[in-house]
């Protein structure tokens, strides 16, 4: 019989490999959209503990309503961010990206 | 008119010379004139009052006194109150005070003239005497701590006010700082009266005070009260100021530093004489104190050249002689030497600044001589002065140092009245050196010298003539008067005697001869005296070497006190903070390489973060599993 | 043991899931990252139906598979190289990978442990009532509507911020 506890650990690989795309990617769209599967995973467990154990009261999709407004701003910032870099770099290297250091 | 007429009126005294000072200093200070007119228009309101409420309360029973006052501030175990105490003591420190001060303005005005700071000079001079008539009326320590502090700044001000000489500023900060030690034990012994009985009114205290029997407290409150006197009043061994105090204008000598502001002591003594009259050891302190400084201060003086500084250690030793009857308890005496005192001494310094203005800024009394003829009012006056000074009946001085001798002989002070009578003796002989070599004699680079305009010769005159008549009300002629109002319960009154009388006049007579015979007929050789005892010459020259002393004091622990702590500074303190600012900079030099701009970096360091927390989880957990 | 249909179906579309995300992470192309990632997001809005989160799965599909998606889509064409091959490198040092696989086995190894610690209070069997929506909306538009609001704000700021910085300056 498939649990809560199954959802939960699909959303935890779900964020791991998320993470590990954030440390392996050079390119600063592919972290960003690796973030997005970190925050997908998130959604994944509100949800799940919204099923299992409070059915009725609709808090955890609630909250992943709220993941999501936040991401789309996030993914609208950072994007805009990426292009204005671009504009002056003419690159999306994270490794290029180096003008806050000591 | 009723007495609470005039009585409700009586804040205005001190009210109104600050208002004037606060009109000069916001508005009139660019008018000189006007300036000086405000200041002499408030003193004169001030001393029209003064002498209505001196009819006033001599008019009536002796006993009679009004006091009222508002709560200043209240909290457990403290109240402070602000209030007005008008008893006889009051009434004639108020009418002196009044006085001189106008006296010394309205003259001021003639030596004065032209100075550039003649404003702000007329400012100092309101805040002082609003200060000084504050201090004079005020109900209780706190209230009186704040005036004398006062008066302090403004002897401060006052006496640096030719701020562009090195030595005024030299004097002006010698003052401060030496009051500062006398007005520290002031306040230390005010705090121990609130700890003690928790109020300081005058009039709560005196009540309370007789029955307190505990000697133990008492002597040191009284001891650590005496400070503030020895401080203001220059006592040994805080004199020192006094004499370098002479470098401020010279109206300002006479009115702060010979008849008002140096009384104050006096005054404080006689106030709180029903403190001091329950401790017999601290009244045995206060007369040798006052009857060594009038010693030291008359040997000085013997030999001095500066006109000012003859007069200044002249004050210095007649504030001893007040001091000192305060201590044989003849307050009403010491009272009434402070009184005929600031009359006659404020003669002698206004007729002095008289002879400096004609001359031009000169001092020494060596390149005067033969103003008689050149200045009559001025000579005829200051003559009249050095009469009262030296005791010479029945003028002013003679009088009250009759008074004080008295009450050191009946009081069985036997040496103390001997002294005072050398003192008598030495005083009639320095003030009739000076009359002989500046006023008459040959004249000495003094040919252009002319007599000084009457604004400044009327107030001479006026004090000349007080100098003669203000002794009379403490005549045994008169049913001496004045001791009939300005008594306590502690204070102590003597019959008459001849004798002592005769003695000093003939000692005062004997002084002048003195003078006479080595100075103007020149009989015997003073430079033959001044071989025949060479040190005995120096050491009073040099005023016993006490401000070499001092000097000496002063090198030796605070600056070796100030080059240990430079170390401390340097070393240890310096040390603590260039070593946090090394260690803080280091550090830094150090960590900027975690901050290399890659995004990445910093995310790991981030999910380093994450497992670590979630190893602590985790730890705890199994923790409560196992 | 009983394979039953929905462990079957949540096997399945975990399955899908995990797999496009490693497509997300592992492509060397960015364009196919670009859909593998739309392919998670569908997997997850699956498993949103799965969950009876109807009205959540059907947001899920239009706002990240549909809107966002499209967004990057958009970045990725505007600040694309003429070579698309190499569009999507990981990182060249061996040791980021290292540490990057490291930490990532950790959190799942970690969060794995305290799930399988986790001792849940009763479980709901049955799913919960059709009028989801409902009661999202009351929860919006009730307690949390200041925070409603606040999304709102947040979500014009941030199009107002994206507007100026991809904008850029007047004069470069």
């Amino acid at each position: 019989m498939i649990g809560l506890n199954h959802y939960l650990l699909l959303g935890t690989v779900l964020f791991g490999i998320g993470a590990y795309g954030v440390f392996a990617k050079r390119n600063a769209i592919a972290v960003l959209m690796s973030i997005e599967l970190m925050l997908n995973a998130v959604n994944v467990n509100f949800v799940a503990i919204n099923r299992f154990l409070q059915p009725a009261a609709g808090m955890g999709q609630l909250f992943a309503i709220f993941v999501i407004v936040v991401a789309a701003a996030e993914v609208a910032v950072g994007l805009a961010l990426i292009i204005s870099i671009y504009r002056h770099r003419k690159s999306v290297d994270l490794n290029d990206f180096n003008l806050l250091k000591w | 008119m009723l007495i609470q007429d005039v009585m409700t009126f009586s804040w205005l005294i001190p009210v109104l010379p600050f208002l004037a000072f606060a009109l000069i200093g916001l508005f009139l200070h660019r008018w000189p004139k006007w300036s000086a007119a405000c200041s002499i228009a408030a003193i004169g309101v001030s001393f029209f009052l003064s002498v209505l409420i001196a009819v006033e309360i001599f008019g009536g029973d002796p006993g009679r006194a009004f006091e009222m006052s508002v709560r200043w501030l209240e909290m457990p175990g403290l109240k402070v109150d602000m209030g007005i105490l008008i008893d006889p003591l009051t009434a004639v420190m108020l009418l002196v005070v009044t006085t001189v001060a106008l006296l010394v303005q309205i003259y001021s005005l003639g030596y004065m003239e032209g100075d550039p700071g003649r404003a702000s000079y007329f400012a100092y001079q309101s805040i002082f005497a609003g200060s000084m008539l504050g201090l004079v009326m005020a109900s209780n320590f706190g209230q009186i701590f704040v005036f004398w502090e006062l008066v302090g700044m403004c002897s401060y001000l006052l006496i640096g006010f030719w701020f562009g000489r090195p030595s005024a500023r030299d004097a002006a900060i010698k003052a401060f700082v030496t009051n500062r030690i006398g007005d520290f034990g002031f306040l230390l012994g005010i705090l121990f009266l609130i700890i003690v009985f928790g109020t300081l009114n005058f009039g709560e205290l005196a009540a309370l005070i007789p029955d307190y029997h505990n000697l133990a407290v008492l002597l040191p409150i009284a001891v650590l009260l005496f400070f503030g006197p020895v401080g203001k009043s220059a006592q040994f061994p805080l004199h020192v100021w006094l004499p370098d105090a002479m470098e401020g204008p010279t109206p300002v000598s006479a009115l702060i530093h010979a008849a008002t502001m140096v009384a104050a002591g006096v005054y404080l003594i006689a106030r709180a004489f029903f403190i001091f009259s329950q401790v017999p050891q601290a009244m045995l302190l206060i007369a040798l104190v006052g009857g060594f400084t009038a010693l030291l201060a008359a040997t000085i003086a013997l030999v001095q050249n500066d006109i000012k500084r003859i007069l200044a250690y002249s004050t210095l030793s007649q504030l001893g002689y007040m001091v000192m009857a305060m201590g044989v308890g003849a307050m009403t005496a010491g009272m009434f030497h402070l009184r005929t005192h600031a009359f006659f001494k404020g003669l002698l310094f206004l007729a002095a600044g008289s002879v400096i203005h004609a001359l031009h800024g000169e001092q020494d009394i060596w390149k005067m001589g033969g103003l008689a003829k050149k200045m009559p009012i001025t000579t005829w006056t200051f003559v009249i002065g050095a009469l009262a000074l030296a005791g010479i009946p029945p003028l002013a001085g003679f009088w009250s140092k009759d008074e004080i001798l008295l009450g050191a002989f009946a009081g069985g002070y036997t040496g103390l009245y001997l002294l005072g009578s050398l003192v008598a003796f030495m005083t009639a002989f320095y003030m009739f050196r000076l009359i002989f070599i500046a006023f008459f004699g040959v004249s000495k680079g003094a040919e252009q010298a002319h007599e000084s305009p009457p604004v400044m010769t009327g107030p001479l005159v006026i004090l000349a003539a007080l100098s003669i008549g203000a002794g009379f009300v403490g005549s045994p002629w008169m049913g001496n008067v004045f001791g009939l109002y300005i008594s306590t319960p502690g204070a102590v009154h003597h019959p008459v005697n001849p004798t002592i009388m005769a003695v000093s006049s003939l000692l005062a007579l004997a002084g002048i001869g003195l003078a006479w015979l080595i100075y103007q007929k020149q009989a015997v050789s003073a430079e033959k005296l001044r071989q025949r005892w060479p040190a005995l010459y120096h050491v009073f020259l040099n005023k016993y070497y006490v401000d070499e002393f001092y000097a000496w004091l002063g090198k030796v622990f605070v600056d070796a006190g100030a080059r240990v702590l430079e170390w401390v500074d340097l070393k240890i303190i310096n040390g603590a903070v260039n070593g946090l600012a090394y260690l803080t900079g280091s550090s830094g030099r150090t960590l900027r390489y975690a901050v290399n701009g890659q995004v990445q970096s910093y995310a790991i360091w981030v999910m380093v973060g994450l497992v670590l927390l979630l190893a602590t989880v985790l730890k705890t957990v199994f923790t409560v599993l196992v | 043991m009983i394979m039953n249909m929905d462990s079957l179906v949540f096997l399945i579309i975990s399955a899908f899931t995990i797999a496009s995300a490693l497509g997300v992470v592992l492509s060397r192309n960015i364009i196919h990252s670009a859909l593998a990632l739309i392919l998670t997001f569908l997997g997850v809005a699956m498993n949103f139906f799965d969950l009876g989160a109807s009205f959540l799965g059907l947001v899920q599909i239009l706002v990240y598979a549909g809107a966002i998606s499209v967004l990057i889509i958009f970045a990725i064409m505007l600040v694309m190289k003429p070579d698309s091959a190499a569009t999507n490198p990981p990182t060249p040092s061996r040791d980021t990978h290292f540490i990057g696989g490291l930490l990532a086995w950790l959190v799942m190894i970690g969060v794995g442990m305290a799930i399988g610690l986790t001792r849940w209070p009763a479980m709901a069997s049955e799913p919960a009532e059709a009028d989801a929506v409902g009661t999202l909306a009351t929860l919006l538009l009730g307690n949390y509507v200041v925070a409603f609001e606040a999304a709102a704000i947040l979500l014009l700021l941030a199009a107002v911020g994206a507007i100026i910085l991809a904008k850029g300056d007047e004069n470069p």
